[in-house]
């Protein structure tokens, strides 16, 4: 069972531009997933055409099985969102703007509401702030307030686009610290970002956009596995390593000759492929070579996602 | 968030939906909701305060100037001369003069804010995703701006009502016919015009909605629904495009003075009511199509 599903799902705005282009989206019930691309990648059209707020131009999306947007109206209060920043009135008070949105839901008890809504308030942290006017917040505490809104109810489902924008390392932590919360009380949580690194400890699943493209989508290992690892040796004597390292069978086998001088700090490195590190160690050995140091790198999750994405201003074709 | 609360989050996600209220109560949550922000904002308030200011400052003015009964002072409507003989006359002298401009701003902020105003606070995305539903959010936008339309008129009425009783004498209302009714009457008889011009604007009103889901800008939709107004009773005004008089928007608004006369000229009235009953619908229908169609991008 999924909690998102997408099937070639296109967005292709009036100006001719592909903002969307045939994605497939699988995030699975229960998954904290990382929706991740560099900024104008397609995110937060997406988030919107699962929501109901953009019509897709081709292809279909379910949310909790239920087709979108036909369905929004009728299964959207099982979801709480945050899309493309905060969003209140600013002369209201932050409890205020809350209450607006319940009462705007069909579904909420208003005999609940105020519990419901000091509840969500003291999960963000915003208790003491509820009486304050939204104008009068910082960006942190908006950011939280809209989280809170999404945390109005119980949700099966939370999708929360860039929820650590403009955040500062201690609100980015805190949200990081909210959202595993949320996931450990069953909720599937799709968080979209532009940083991997701000999701990566707390995502089970990742799904990688460029230009509109689903370049990637897997769980956590799987794109670890997709990141080729290499084994660096150091030595004395690199030109031997690297004839080993070769005999092995090893790709790529190559001598690098350290240019600080007189350190003696050279090192052969290979990709590793199949063979194992021990073997690997053992034949170096062997072969009489003088092991210094052995390690075995794999490319960080950060190479790879700069990898899928293209890195500089390139990315927003 | 203390530990314990979790485990009852997650019972009742178990339960399907805990205690779902009736379609009526919540539409009816919605609306005091809405109809509390749109009524309590502190701009829509002072646009109320100022509608009572003018029928106070009309009737000092009139009183200051001291018409004669009979004393034919020009104006081109035709209750001046009967304000001396009554006060009650004060209101429909406020109402026409305010029908010309005054009541169509205040209507036209409201409605032409209704759904821009969201769009341009970003809320409106938001409204959606809770979810309020795009036909029923735009349901109960409207029966605001009803709402606030109805306030506006009976604002205008009420309080050129005092004035014109305080300022001048009251008694038996002679109609424009020359027919003479009692007091309780001629104030029945103002309910109608006061209901009627609150018909006007919440035409009007549904009108401004359409124009309200065009644009994310309430600034533009506000100054769009004027020019409609100010176009439409200039076109109403020029002789020689009198074809199209009586499909213009603001053509009927003044039709009330039918209902200052005995017997009632039911024929402009209807026609009246017919006219603004075919804008709000051609409007509604409109904006529903629009908004239910449209992507929201703000």
């Amino acid at each position: 069972m999924t909690a998102i599903s997408t099937s070639g799902l296109t967005k292709r705005f009036r100006g001719g531009q592909l903002a969307v282009d045939h994605i497939d989206l699988a995030v699975p019930h229960g998954s904290v997933y990382g929706f991740l691309g560099p900024n104008g990648s397609g995110k937060t059209t997406t988030i919107r055409m699962l929501l109901g707020l953009a019509f897709p131009t081709s292809g279909s999306a379910t949310l909790l099985d239920v087709p979108m947007p036909d369905g929004a109206a009728r299964m959207l209060h099982r979801v709480g969102s945050l899309v493309e920043g905060p969003a209140f009135y600013p002369f209201l008070t932050g409890a205020d703007n809350l209450a607006r949105y319940d009462a705007e839901d069909s579904t909420a008890d208003p005999a609940t509401a105020r519990a419901r809504i000091g509840a969500a308030l003291d999960r963000v942290g915003l208790l003491a702030a509820a009486r304050k006017r939204y104008r009068n917040y910082s960006l942190g505490m908006k950011q939280r307030l809209a989280i809170a809104a999404g945390l109005l109810r119980p949700r099966e489902l939370i999708i929360l686009d860039e929820p650590t924008n403009g955040l500062d390392p201690q609100g980015t932590r805190e949200v990081r610290a909210l959202i595993r919360q949320i996931a450990a009380d069953g909720t599937t949580v799709f968080v979209s970002s532009h940083l991997l690194a701000e999701v990566e400890q707390i995502c089970t699943h990742v799904g990688v956009m460029r230009t509109g493209q689903l370049v990637f989508q897997g769980s956590l290992p799987e794109l670890r596995r997709t990141g080729a690892a290499r084994v660096t040796v150091q030595t004395a004597d690199p030109e031997a390593a690297a004839k080993v390292l070769a005999g092995l069978g090893l790709a790529d086998a190559q001598a690098v000759v350290a240019d600080g001088a007189g350190h003696g700090c050279a090192e052969a490195s290979a990709m590793l492929g199949d063979a194992s590190p021990e073997q690997v160690c053992a034949e170096l050995v062997q072969a009489g070579v003088g092991v210094r140091g052995f390690a075995v790198a794999s490319p960080s999750l950060e190479d790879l996602f700069v990898g899928l994405t293209g890195e500089g201003f390139d990315v927003s074709g | 968030m203390s530990a314990a609360e979790m485990p009852a989050a997650r019972e009742s996600a178990a339960v399907p939906v805990p205690r779902v209220p009736s379609p009526v109560r919540s539409y009816l949550r919605f609306y005091a909701s809405e109809l509390r922000l749109v009524l309590f904002r502190r701009r829509n308030l002072l646009l109320l305060a100022v509608t009572a200011v003018f029928p106070l400052i009309i009737g000092i003015a009139l009183r200051l100037a001291a018409p004669q009964p009979q004393g034919g002072n020009g104006a081109g409507v035709a209750f001046f001369n009967q304000l001396a003989g009554n006060g009650v006359f004060l209101t429909f002298i406020a109402l026409s003069t305010l029908l010309v401009l005054v009541l169509p701003v205040v209507v036209a902020v409201v409605a032409g804010d209704s759904v821009a105003g969201e769009a341009g606070y970003g809320t409106l995305r938001y409204l959606l995703a809770v979810p309020a539903g795009r036909t029923r959010l735009l349901a109960v936008k409207y029966a605001v701006i009803v709402t606030y339309a109805l306030c506006a008129t009976f604002i205008v009425s009420a309080v050129a009502l005092a004035a014109g009783a305080a300022l001048f004498p009251v008694g038996p209302v002679t109609l424009l016919s020359g027919t003479t009714v009692s007091l309780p009457a001629g104030l029945l008889r103002l309910l109608f015009v006061t209901l009627y011009v609150a018909a006007a604007m919440a035409a009007l009103g549904a009108i401004g909605l359409a124009i309200s889901t065009l644009t994310e800008h309430a600034i533009g939709a506000i100054a769009a629904i004027m020019i409609l107004v100010v176009t439409s009773e200039v076109v109403d005004n020029v002789p020689q495009l009198a074809v199209v008089h009586p499909y213009l928007p603001t053509h009927w608004w003044l039709s009330f003075d039918s209902l200052l006369r005995a017997p009632v000229d039911t024929t402009a009235l209807l026609r009246g009511l017919l006219s603004l009953a075919v804008y709000a619908v051609l409007s509604g229908s409109f904006a529903w199509a629009r908004f239910t169609s449209a992507d929201v991008t703000s």
